[in-house]
């Protein structure tokens, strides 16, 4: 049998229900990783050994008593430590909440819970979602599994790095600038940026309310899939999460790329690593090969997507953090990391009274353009595709003083989240050992399709199996 | 249209309206910082905007209400677990005087 | 020098939804343990969202159309941000520039009889706070915050500076209370909290009518429908600074901090200088204005629109609707009071105060329609009598009323009529009486009472019996 660590959900999830394997021997198994790795690798600010063991124990009485169970039922997952889980402690990866029990469940964690999955734990963040790196945390830094002297990309650092690494074997995350995606691509994992409003964002400590999406990372496509199946659908308790129904996102996965019409935006593929810029041109012949069309495109407003985010976001940002003012829970408010300090002097800054109109106002406006971008382009194209990063995984420490470089990291990621359109980031190769990502990104609601692009490329290429030595 | 001006932040008044306390050190670098940052944001200003409409949703949902139903609220105990002063099941702070 | 005093009222109205503006907590908070009445989100949970009550828009909407409101096609929620203690989430979901309504008027009557109308700038809907109160543990002064009243729907009505005194401003608060009672959506009692004004005060110089050009200070960047004191007279210039007045319990007591406040700025204007312009609290011993601790940064919201609430679209005929289904409101009740039972402008003002009691009242008065009984004997009796209209069937009170008047109409030939009557068929009470035995009285007069139908007092019955028997 294969290495556990190294199973797909897919396959973990046929050993489970043929029986060849026990929910509680997998979850065993990644719990012992979790533990193992974390010196070295930080993934996880909690491990939460009882409540996963407790779930799979009641998983292995279901499927001997002969129920079908939802594929996730017994899997190992991470969640990112600022989804509220009922009696976990959940952080936002500051010191702020570092004692905070939630009363209550997120509703995408219900959910994950309802399907039998297996929370093995909290994995760390930069604090309350704000960074590129994973170096923002209060609890230490995350490494990257393929170069520990280098980042894993952020926020969601440490849900990227225990699917890498094998301590789940999907982790959730949010992405409201790039936050699944960069890490994605840092660490050789799939990391969907759903729709907005596709995902509910109840129970997920707000970042910036009109961007925050909730997503997943996963070794694989498929994998991908499955876990939408549980956390997309509607939410009574969420008023932007859409009623549109989800589809069944693995239904017609493997559906051939045939005469799919692929954008190459011109705006995305300047003022990057010229390697990247080629693993991600090769990555788009091959699916030319396979029968799709290539078309170049533009997105003009693109060069405005860091100033426009980087208005809506801190204004938000100061507005949701206001909360947190040691009286009902948590600590008082100069506990707050330089990051989150800094962004919510911005953003009071950019709201206040004479500069709305100049900064909030304004960027609300672009927005609407940058949106006009990709509607205009989904008119004549099916998907785009593009890098994520500029950069490869840059080293610790490179870019911590200067948070103007941090944020032009999110050069390519931050448009999806302006235009509230889904983006899949899929492994794309290596440059040395170091993972390259690509960006699937498609009209609102075209996570189906995104998956078949993926899933096309990927049985091509497999790059998930270059595991990382750690 | 307003256009962004000096890209400077009197971060001492800012703070205050964000009742964030900060050293004076922090004040200095984030002063610092938050002007490179206003710089590169004073790009904006390029576009012209001026028959845009802002665009505060992203979704095209609207109306989206509840009906006037009740459902049970957290118990006493669960809505002051997390609180680091209670007293007789209020949260307690320290005293707010308005001269009266 | 003469000063006119230049008032507005900002009222906050309670709604009486089931539940909370923005989740399913119940809102009847009242008497409750603190902190019971509490969710993620009305208690600003980390992650918690908030989900609009379509119940307390419905009732925001009705209210503003009845007060002349044109009510918005679109509109939505803005955040206001500040911070406070009993503001659990650092800002409050309220409504900036797009209300539910605006631009109405309400009509009031002062004493003398003059008629009134004061303009409505807007009625918007939001979210109420925690309560605040003061104590002292082991002897540290602290403060205790319960968020019950978190939450809760808060309507927020908006006036133009249009009164003038004390009295006016006492009326229109009288009268918005009224509406709201009338409209069934709030008790608006000022003593449980479900009604707070806050009356603003400043004076203006009577002399100066100098025409100018620009008349009001009106910033060109304020958003519509915001307050920004246009001018009552376009040619008058207004004052330049406002007082906010707060703590204000009762009407009696709003009364006396505006005069307070009259009598203060007007000794401060006289002396040359300018009031400041800073919010002060009433204290109901001294009966004087206090300053409170200037919140300077508190009045920088930056405001902007709320991300977790899509927009509110709706349609004129929805509107249409709501005009026509509108109940008859106090004044319409009270000149068709005065026109279709013929009452007197005194009584027609009482019996219209609430809507209950103007129910009461038809209802007895269609009950009393058979037996003739007069609008105006029934309205003399629930005004002087004050009947317990809980307790009491408007049809029982007519029945009451109707008994009384028929103990009148008995004439004294027809009483003696039946007292001769009885006396004929009770001889052996007749006889026993003569023999002395006292209790055959009675006898007799249970007989007259029972011939006469209890028409009849029987008191005098009584006394013409014995009259009779003793002659």
């Amino acid at each position: 049998m294969k290495n556990v660590s190294d199973l797909t959900i897919r396959e973990a999830s046929d050993l489970l229900s043929s029986k060849q394997i026990k929910a509680q021997e997998l979850v065993q198994a990644y719990l012992k990783s979790a533990h193992g790795q974390n010196k070295k690798l930080n993934s996880f600010i909690t491990i939460c050994d009882d409540a996963a063991l407790n779930q799979a124990k009641k998983v292995d009485k279901l499927i001997a008593n002969g129920q079908k169970l939802n594929p996730l039922a017994g899997i190992p997952i991470g969640i990112k430590d600022v989804f509220s889980t009922k009696d976990i402690r959940t952080t936002a990866g500051s010191r702020v909440l570092e004692n905070y029990v939630p009363v209550y469940d997120a509703t995408s964690v219900y959910s994950l819970n309802n399907a039998n999955a297996c929370i093995v734990g909290k994995t760390n963040l930069d604090a309350w979602a704000h960074g590129s790196s994973g170096e923002n945390s209060d609890f230490g830094p995350t490494r990257n599994p393929y170069d520990l002297s280098r980042v894993p990309g952020g926020s969601s650092s440490g849900s990227a790095v225990s699917v890498a690494s094998g301590s789940s074997l999907a982790a959730m995350g949010t992405d409201t600038g790039g936050s699944i995606r960069l890490p994605a691509a840092f660490c050789n994992v799939v990391g969907l940026k759903p729709t907005y409003g596709r995902v509910s964002r109840y129970g997920v400590i707000a970042m910036a309310s009109s961007l925050d999406c909730i997503g997943h990372f996963t070794k694989t496509v498929y994998d991908n899939a499955l876990v939408l199946n549980v956390t997309a659908g509607e939410d009574g308790f969420d008023s932007t999460c859409t009623a549109q129904k989800p589809d069944d996102y693995t239904k017609d996965i493997e559906k051939s790329v045939k005469g799919f019409k692929i954008g190459i935006p011109k705006e995305y593929f300047e003022n990057l690593d010229m390697k990247i810029k080629g693993l991600i041109l090769e990555a788009v012949k091959k699916l030319e090969k396979l029968g799709a069309q290539v078309e170049d495109i533009s997105l003009p407003n693109t060069e405005y997507g860091v100033a426009t985010y980087y208005i809506i976001q801190p204004s938000e940002v100061s507005s949701n953090l206001a909360r947190y003012d040691g009286i009902r829970f948590g600590k008082t408010r100069e506990k707050f990391g330089s990051e989150a300090k800094r962004r919510i002097i911005l953003g009071t800054y950019t709201l206040s009274s004479g500069y709305y109109d100049a900064y909030y106002l304004k960027a609300m406006k672009v927005r609407r353009l940058i949106r006009g971008d990709f509607v205009d382009a989904f008119k004549r194209v099916d998907i785009i595709i593009c890098p994520v990063s500029p950069t490869l995984p840059f080293k610790l420490g490179e870019k911590v003083s200067d948070p103007l470089q941090m944020y032009l990291a999110d050069i390519f990621t931050v448009t999806a989240n302006l235009a509230g359109v889904p983006s899949l980031a899929v492994p794309c190769g290596f440059i040395g050992d170091l993972p390259v990502g690509m960006q699937i990104i498609g009209p609102d609601f075209s996570e189906k399709l995104l998956y078949q692009v993926g899933y096309a490329y990927e049985r091509e290429t497999k790059w998930y199996r270059v595991r990382p030595e750690i | 249209m307003k256009k962004i001006q000096k890209p400077e932040i009197d971060v001492d008044y800012v703070s205050k309206l964000a009742n964030l306390p900060l050293s004076n050190k922090e004040k200095g670098l984030f002063e610092k910082q938050l002007k490179d940052v206003l710089s590169y944001i004073a790009k904006l200003n390029e576009i012209d905007t001026d028959k845009v409409e802002p665009n505060s949703h992203i979704t095209d949902l609207a109306n989206v209400t509840k009906g006037d139903k009740t459902f049970p609220s957290l118990s006493q105990d669960e809505a002051l677990k997390n609180a680091s002063k209670t007293y007789n099941g209020f949260f307690e702070v320290d005293a707010i005087f308005e001269e009266q | 020098m003469k000063y006119e005093p230049v008032i507005g009222l900002e009222i906050h109205i309670e709604l009486a939804t089931k539940s909370k503006m923005f989740c399913s907590c119940s809102a009847d908070y009242f008497g409750a343990k603190p902190n019971t009445h509490t969710c993620p989100i009305c208690l600003g949970l980390p992650g918690a969202m908030p989900k609009a009550n379509v119940k307390a828009i419905e009732f925001t909407q009705k209210f503003g159309s009845a007060v002349g409101c044109k009510l918005l096609l679109s509109s939505k929620f803005d955040r206001k941000n500040y911070f406070y203690p009993d503001l659990a989430k650092g800002f409050q979901i309220s409504q900036y520039d797009l209300p539910f309504s605006a631009e109405g008027s309400l009509q009031i009557k002062a004493e003398n009889g003059n008629l009134k109308k004061v303009r409505i700038t807007r009625v918007h809907l939001e979210e109420d706070t925690g309560k605040l109160t003061h104590a002292t543990i082991n002897n540290r002064r602290v403060t205790l915050v319960d968020f019950n009243r978190s939450g809760v729907p808060l309507m927020e009505i908006v006036s133009e500076p249009d009164m003038e005194s004390a009295q006016e401003a006492k009326l229109y608060a009288q009268k918005i209370r009224q509406t709201a009672r009338y409209m069934g959506i709030s008790d608006a009692d000022m003593e449980e909290g479900s009604m707070r004004i806050e009356p603003n005060v400043s004076l203006r110089k009577v002399t100066e009518v100098s025409k100018v050009s620009n008349g009001s200070k009106v910033s060109k960047e304020q958003p519509p429908y915001i307050s920004s004191r246009p001018s009552v007279s376009p040619d008058v210039i207004l004052p330049n600074y406002k007082v906010e007045l707060k703590n204000i319990n009762s009407f009696k007591f709003a009364e006396k901090a505006i005069d307070y406040e009259i009598k203060r700025q007007t000794e401060i204007l006289d002396k040359g200088e300018v009031p400041q312009q800073e919010t002060r609290g009433f204290n109901e011993q001294k009966g004087i204005t206090i300053s409170q601790r200037s919140k300077e940064l508190a009045h920088d919201y930056r405001y902007f629109p709320e991300p977790d609430l899509p927009p509110l679209n709706f349609t004129e005929r929805q509107f249409e609707k709501i005009k026509n289904k509108l109940p008859e409101l106090p004044d319409e009740k009270y000149q068709r009071f005065i026109k279709k039972f013929n009452l007197g402008v005194y009584d027609a003002e009482i019996l219209t105060r609430e809507q209950a009691a103007a129910k009461y009242f038809e209802e007895a008065v269609k009950a009393g329609e058979k037996a003739k009984i007069s609008a105006k004997s029934i309205a003399n009796v629930i005004i002087n009598d004050k009947p317990d209209i809980d307790k009491t069937l408007p049809a029982d009170l007519v029945s009451q009323i109707y008994q009384k008047t028929q103990a009148t109409y008995i004439s004294d030939d027809e009483l003696a009529r039946i007292v001769k009557k009885v006396l004929g068929e009770n001889k052996k009470a007749v006889e026993d009486f003569k023999s002395g035995k006292d209790a055959a009285l009675q006898v007799l007069v249970g007989a007259v009472m029972r011939e006469s139908k209890g028409n009849i007092d029987p008191q005098k019955a009584k006394a013409m019996l014995k009259n009779l028997l003793t002659n």
